[in-house]
């Protein structure tokens, strides 16, 4: 009888079919009890590169509040294949999102943003998240997709409102995060940030001179960046509220290309 | 053996649309000594009467803390209480590594709510042995919770549970308008007086058997140690018994007489069961 196993291992009850008292796994079907016949991890390269991307956020905190800016350029490579993906979002009255890196990636996380604020009104306590809370949550879900070597391929900047002061934080892909009074990722981490700086640096910057301020880097970088694009939008989030202004869009200035002579 | 035959387990309805077994854990709650909890317009604070099973144990802790900003009082069966608070510390774990902030009081409430009604629904489980005075601060003030094995919760300006625990109510509801403006001192004075209307006569309060825990704005949970003890004891030290300082009550039997959990001397139990 050595066909049908001994007592305590019995043999299968038909070729890859379950044994007498434990469970079956169907093919096909890995959410299985019972041991596996797979490796503990199949490795594979799930988004290794990003697919449609867009560049530069910037982000900057004056007295009362902050500023951000994006353009709404989606490429395909150096393909500038789409031209109208904002990606500058009002979480609640408190927050402001703005994303750079895979279009994809960024709009799979705001559709959980924003169902994660429509939970918190079904709670109904009057009480918003706050800027420092989602910029944390933000850096354990980057942080946890990278771990599995499976990254959501985005920068972030979170601008808000805490607790009465303005708060201003950027995490990367891999759940590096930062609090800085200046931010700009993507080729603006470059071109931008210097110029930004600058003017944080002096201080006593207010609403209009932050916007100022990131409406000259927009223009710098759709000049000098060729992944940026003319068509921007900027957002303001002050202890007034969120607002994300109508989209801006920058003339073209041939004047600058003064050794470039047109008939 | 059964008390009536709609009393087999909890999933089953009496006829007058009650479910026996979860009224019988509310009586868990009355066996644990009192416990009360209230606040002002800054701090929450929770005041509990400890008891020793004998002469040789040491006085059995009523007050757990669980986060920097929340502290809970038990009354009921204790490894119940334990499962909770370890269940609340691991939320408010959680909340803070992900959130970077700490738990509001109101959703952390809201989670043990839903988790304590699980068991009153299931045939294979049983409710909760135990209630719950839940005292914390956030962004929205102090707050002061009470849970029962029902799974329901309610959001109060003061509460005792327990072990004639009616007096100690009908102190609180007498003196309640008091409690929002009076400062930190006199909120604990009024709690302790509101305690120590459930002793029976013979007792009174000492640094042994009380057990204070203070929070609210920049003042992480605290439960007070034997000199704060001493200090806040104090306060009610020598004070004419039942009804407190502020007027005299008249006849003093009368609150006593309405204390529902407890017709006469303090309870004991008949079962050999760890009730505290």
């Amino acid at each position: 009888m050595a066909f049908m196993g001994d007592m305590m291992n019995p043999a299968p009850l038909w070729q890859n079919g379950p044994a007498p008292g434990a469970f079956y796994n169907f093919p096909a079907n890995s959410s299985g009890f019972g041991p596996s016949t797979r490796p503990v991890q199949e490795f594979k390269a799930h988004s290794a590169t990003p697919i449609t991307t867009t560049t530069t956020v910037i982000g900057v905190k004056f007295d009362k509040g902050c500023v951000i800016a994006a353009d709404t350029l989606g490429s395909y490579g150096t393909l500038a294949r789409f031209r109208d993906c904002p990606r500058i979002m009002k979480v609640n009255d408190l927050i402001l999102l703005g994303n750079g890196g895979d279009y994809a990636d960024y709009q799979y996380l705001k559709d959980i943003i924003e169902q994660k604020i429509i939970d918190e009104q079904c709670i109904g306590d009057g009480l918003l998240l706050k800027p420092r809370s989602l910029h944390c949550w933000l850096t354990r879900v980057l942080y946890n997709k990278r771990s599995k070597m499976d990254p959501l391929w985005s920068n972030y900047v979170v601008a808000g409102i805490q607790d009465g002061e303005p708060f201003l934080g950027a995490v990367d892909k891999l759940g590096t995060a930062y609090e800085d009074a200046a931010i700009a990722t993507g080729l603006g981490a470059y071109m931008a940030t210097p110029l930004v700086r600058e003017a944080v640096d002096k201080g006593n910057l207010d609403e209009e001179g932050a916007k100022a301020l990131v409406r000259k880097c927009m223009e710098v970088l759709f000049y000098r960046d060729a992944r940026a694009f003319q068509r921007y939008q900027l957002g303001v989030v002050t202890s007034a509220g969120v607002r994300i202004e109508d989209l801006a869009e920058l003339k073209h200035d041939w004047s600058l290309a003064h050794m470039i002579h047109m008939k | 053996m059964f008390r009536n035959q709609y009393d087999s387990d909890v999933t089953v309805w009496s006829p007058q649309g009650r479910l026996h077994q979860v009224e019988y854990a509310m009586e868990a709650v009355k066996l644990g000594s009192a416990t009360v909890g209230l606040k002002n317009r800054q701090y929450a604070v929770l005041i509990a009467l400890k008891r020793a099973v004998s002469e040789l144990s040491a006085y059995q802790k009523k007050i757990i803390p669980i986060d920097e900003h929340i502290g809970i009082s038990i009354s009921g069966l204790t490894a119940d209480a334990r499962m909770l608070s370890r269940f609340m510390r691991t939320e408010c774990l959680n909340h803070k590594y992900s959130h970077d902030a700490p738990m509001p009081v109101g959703r952390l409430i809201g989670l043990v709510g839903n988790k304590m009604q699980i068991c009153t629904q299931r045939y294979d489980k049983r409710p909760l042995g135990v209630g719950l005075l839940v005292a914390g601060y956030d962004d929205q003030g102090p707050h002061i919770y009470q849970t029962c094995p029902s799974a329901n919760f309610f959001d109060c300006r003061a509460m005792a549970i327990g072990a004639r625990s009616q007096s100690a109510r009908t102190y609180l509801e007498k003196h309640l308008s008091s409690f929002l403006d009076c400062d930190l001192q006199e909120l604990v004075a009024h709690g302790l007086r509101a305690l120590r209307d459930t002793l029976p006569n013979e007792v009174d309060l000492n640094t042994k058997n009380v057990s204070i825990a203070i929070v609210g704005p920049k003042t992480p949970l605290r439960i007070a140690d034997e000199e704060e003890l001493t200090r806040l004891l104090a306060l009610v030290e020598g004070e004419e018994r039942r009804g407190g300082s502020a007027s005299a009550t008249g006849d003093a039997g009368a609150p006593a007489d309405r204390d529902r959990d407890a017709p006469g001397d303090d309870p004991q139990p008949a079962v050999a069961m760890d009730t505290e």
